[in-house]
């Protein structure tokens, strides 16, 4: 779509930005990048009055232009690169009206680069009820820019809005705010007059952000650091001198156009809230069940629809298969590409009930609270209070969890949360755990109400957890900080969620999945099937012509032939052969080569292992069955020394192996797409590797 | 005094801080010289603590608080 004029939007956190984004564009938006950072950028399209098209960029929210994170520094980037193309025509900076004099200081700024600026006065109705009077007219007669009363939320003043964009001046015409030229007179005026800049504030923001920003030389760059030496220049001060400028030309300017009352109604009722939700006591009860109930929906209303999904994707191969004819490349589409489908399609219940979830308890202002109160717990380990929901998530899912993570601002945190999020016992290795632990633990109560096998299971969930906090504590000593850990951190007042935006929430995290980590768990699953499908050189003829001969095709039924057929193709698939390759590695750690090939497959996805054991052992009747599976591995017997091949040290190594490595295509991908480089899903490939295996050996030796 | 030697529902008014790097953060969520602060409450851990600041809520680690000195 072809836009007649870009409109960017920039506003404090919390100002109810994402809303009026999503209430301009619709659906009619796209998640990109910015180009050389790994921020998103979220644009969209709009529909004006006059006929033209907007397309709306949704910048992230920040308190000043001065970045304390690298979402933040791209705001002065979009706004101030003159060289780029997609620099946007206008500004529209959201106000909350409820604060205006902090959300004030950000318009000051961008008012002073000297772009075409529109005021948006969101949360209008909440300012009334709070007793606030605004003479918007005055207001807006003072900046000299336009001034729209809006609420995003009830949908109130958006056409105005609209049709203010419509007719927005191409020219700055807002008055100056403080006299930027008395922060640093000599620097200003010879970075102006060397670069040819008509504009002081900008020569200023050069002076602070010249080693971050993209758009200038690195000659240009490197004058700049002289000639801040030679003025001697100190970027901190300087900043200070600003914001204070600024606060008092706030305050000036509110002085006659604003009355607040004293105590705002809405700050009592939050304070009343927070008594209970931040409770010694009552906050953590109230936590935890929020969390178990987080839990038990993602667990209990995914999988319905999981199902579905799943059951579809069979019928849809199996249809397939009855239709096209047989051959390479029907299995190739069939088993290859839609079978990997169904394995990206059956993750996105779980990923829009998650992201449900996050929405609401970001919306009402309690995620902002769940940090406060474990920000000291958690800080311990090098985690950060927004740890939590991430960490809990993983007892699902960890795809959508480490999606999640975009809420921790700090940098470290974040990296060390998506690193051990995947050891947390997803819903992916419970077949695994009920299988092995039905194999090898004796079904009987201890202690008279204790299952052994549920304990044992219990026992592997707390095992994950455990490990998690340690890993990340060993993160905390490698990994170096890249900028200073600040809580500083606003707790908004309690709000009720917008629907919509969760519902966009959903839609936005489900697409962004599918599109980007899906390409990548396509291709694993097609480079899997292949290795389980074709063997080298003429292994596969062989096997189907040994099976034609009489003794075979007289004495078994066509079901168990093809059974046993599809057995041995396994053992001479290249997964199969690299099963054989593999097993003088892994026998220390108990696991033959059928093992090895589980481990091969279950690459792709944990939940695999359980298929493919069916496939080894070729059990009879309905491969689903758990039951089946188990009995066959059950009585397999060691060739070598005639004793159960999977015997309680096996069994545990083999689940301990399951509990480290990383074994899930998604996640790779998914980790690749957050952190937007190949080296961290590498590291939290190779660390989980060496756990699995390092423990798996523990586990077998101290248990043989 | 500092402001993390506050108890919750005690009140004070910003002078100077003495971290350079924190103040330009502070100033810029409105925590200013000059601006009146209330602590509203601690967290249930007894660190961080909330305060209310410019008409609305902020809170740091009491090592953050305690760069805030107070007239």
């Amino acid at each position: 779509m072809k836009a007649d004029i870009r409109v960017a939007l920039v506003g404090n956190p919390n100002t109810g930005k994402s809303t009026l984004f999503n209430t301009l564009t619709g659906l009619n938006q796209k998640i990109g990048n910015f180009p050389g950072v790994t921020v998103d950028k979220k644009t969209g399209y709009s529909q004006l009055p006059d006929g033209r098209t907007a397309e709306i960029i949704d910048l992230p929210g920040t308190y000043s232009l001065y970045p304390k994170s690298k979402d933040e520094s791209i705001v002065f980037s979009v706004l101030a690169d003159k060289s780029n193309p997609h620099r946007p025509d206008l500004v529209v900076v959201i106000i909350d009206a409820t604060n205006l004099k902090r959300n004030l200081l950000l318009y000051t700024q961008v008012a002073d680069l000297k772009i075409p600026v529109i005021v948006a006065l969101n949360m209008m109705d909440m300012s009334k009820k709070a007793g606030i009077t605004i003479d918007i007219d005055l207001f807006a007669k003072k900046l000299g820019v336009p001034v729209v009363p809006i609420s995003a939320r009830k949908v109130e003043g958006i056409d105005k809005l609209k049709s203010v964009i419509s007719f927005a001046n191409k020219i700055a015409l807002q008055e100056p705010s403080i006299d930027v030229n008395a922060i640093a007179p000599q620097l200003i005026n010879q970075i102006s007059e060397e670069l040819k800049l008509d504009n002081p504030y900008y020569a200023l923001q050069l002076a602070h952000q010249h080693e971050t920003i993209k758009f200038i030389s690195p000659a240009e760059s490197d004058r700049i650091e002289e000639l801040e030496k030679e003025f001697s220049f100190h970027s901190q001060k300087a900043q200070a001198t600003e914001t204070i400028a600024r606060y008092n030309f706030i305050n000036d300017l509110l002085y006659d156009t604003v009355k607040v009352p004293e105590t705002a109604k809405d700050e009592t009722l939050s304070n009343k809230i927070d008594k209970v939700l931040t409770h010694k006591v009552f906050g953590f009860i109230i936590f935890l069940a929020v969390l178990l109930f987080m839990f038990q929906s993602i667990f209990s209303w995914s999988a319905y629809p999981m199902e579905l999904i799943a059951d579809l994707f069979v019928w849809v191969q199996n249809s397939l298969h009855h239709i096209l004819p047989a051959g390479p490349l029907t299995g190739l589409l069939v088993d290859g590409v839609i079978g990997g489908l169904s394995g990206v399609m059956v993750f996105i219940p779980q990923i829009a009930i998650l992201f449900a979830f996050i929405s609401i308890l970001e919306d009402t202002g309690y995620m902002s609270r769940v940090t406060f109160m474990m920000d000291k717990l958690m800080r311990k380990v090098g985690l950060n209070g927004k740890s939590v929901v991430p960490l809990i998530g993983g007892f699902a899912c960890a795809v959508p969890s480490i999606m999640s993570t975009r809420t921790i601002e700090n940098w470290k945190s974040r990296m060390i949360t998506i690193m051990v999020t995947p050891l947390v016992t997803c819903s992916a290795r419970l077949p695994i755990y009920v299988l092995l632990i039905g194999l090898v633990v004796p079904n009987r109560n201890v202690w008279w109400l204790f299952n052994l096998q549920g304990l044992a299971l219990t026992g592997m969930y707390i095992f994950s957890l455990i490990s998690a906090i340690i890993v990340a504590f060993v993160f905390k000593l490698i990994l170096k900080s890249r900028e200073r850990g600040y809580f500083i951190m606003e707790l908004p007042v309690y709000r009720m969620p917008r629907w919509n935006n969760v519902a966009y929430s959903m839609y936005d995290r489900a697409k962004t999945f599918v599109f980007q980590a899906g390409k990548v768990i396509i291709a694993v699953s097609v480079i899997l099937w292949v290795l389980a499908s074709y063997g080298p050189g003429d292994r596969f003829a062989k096997i189907e012509q040994k099976y034609k001969q009489p003794q075979y095709s007289k004495q078994l039924s066509p079901d168990e032939l093809s059974k046993a057929i599809g057995s041995e193709k396994l053992e001479n698939s290249y997964a199969g052969v690299l099963g054989h390759v593999i097993e003088p590695v892994i026998k220390p750690l108990g696991f033959d080569w059928k093992i090895g090939i589980a481990l091969i497959t279950s690459f792709a996805a944990r939940e695999v292992f359980v298929g493919t054991m069916a496939t080894i052992y070729s059990v009879d009747g309905n491969a689903e069955k758990i039951e089946s599976v188990q009995k066959k591995m059950g009585s397999a017997k060691n060739p070598e020394t005639g004793q159960p091949v999977f015997s309680l040290a096996v069994a545990f190594s083999l689940m301990i192996f399951y509990a480290f490595a990383m074994q899930c295509a998604s996640t790779v991908a998914v980790v690749y797409r957050e952190t937007k480089n190949w080296r961290w899903p590498a590291v939290q490939f190779a660390y989980m590797t060496v756990l699995a295996y390092a423990a798996s050996f523990v586990a077998y030796h101290l248990l043989k | 005094m500092t402001l993390s030697e506050l108890e919750p529902g005690e009140f004070g008014i910003v002078k100077e801080f003495t971290d350079l790097e924190m103040s330009v953060k502070l100033m810029e969520m409105g925590c200013l010289p000059g601006e009146p602060v209330t602590v509203s409450r601690r967290a249930p851990l007894g660190d961080p603590i909330a305060i209310q600041v410019s008409g609305y809520q902020l809170s740091l680690r009491k090592f953050e608080a305690s760069t805030i000195i107070l007239q």
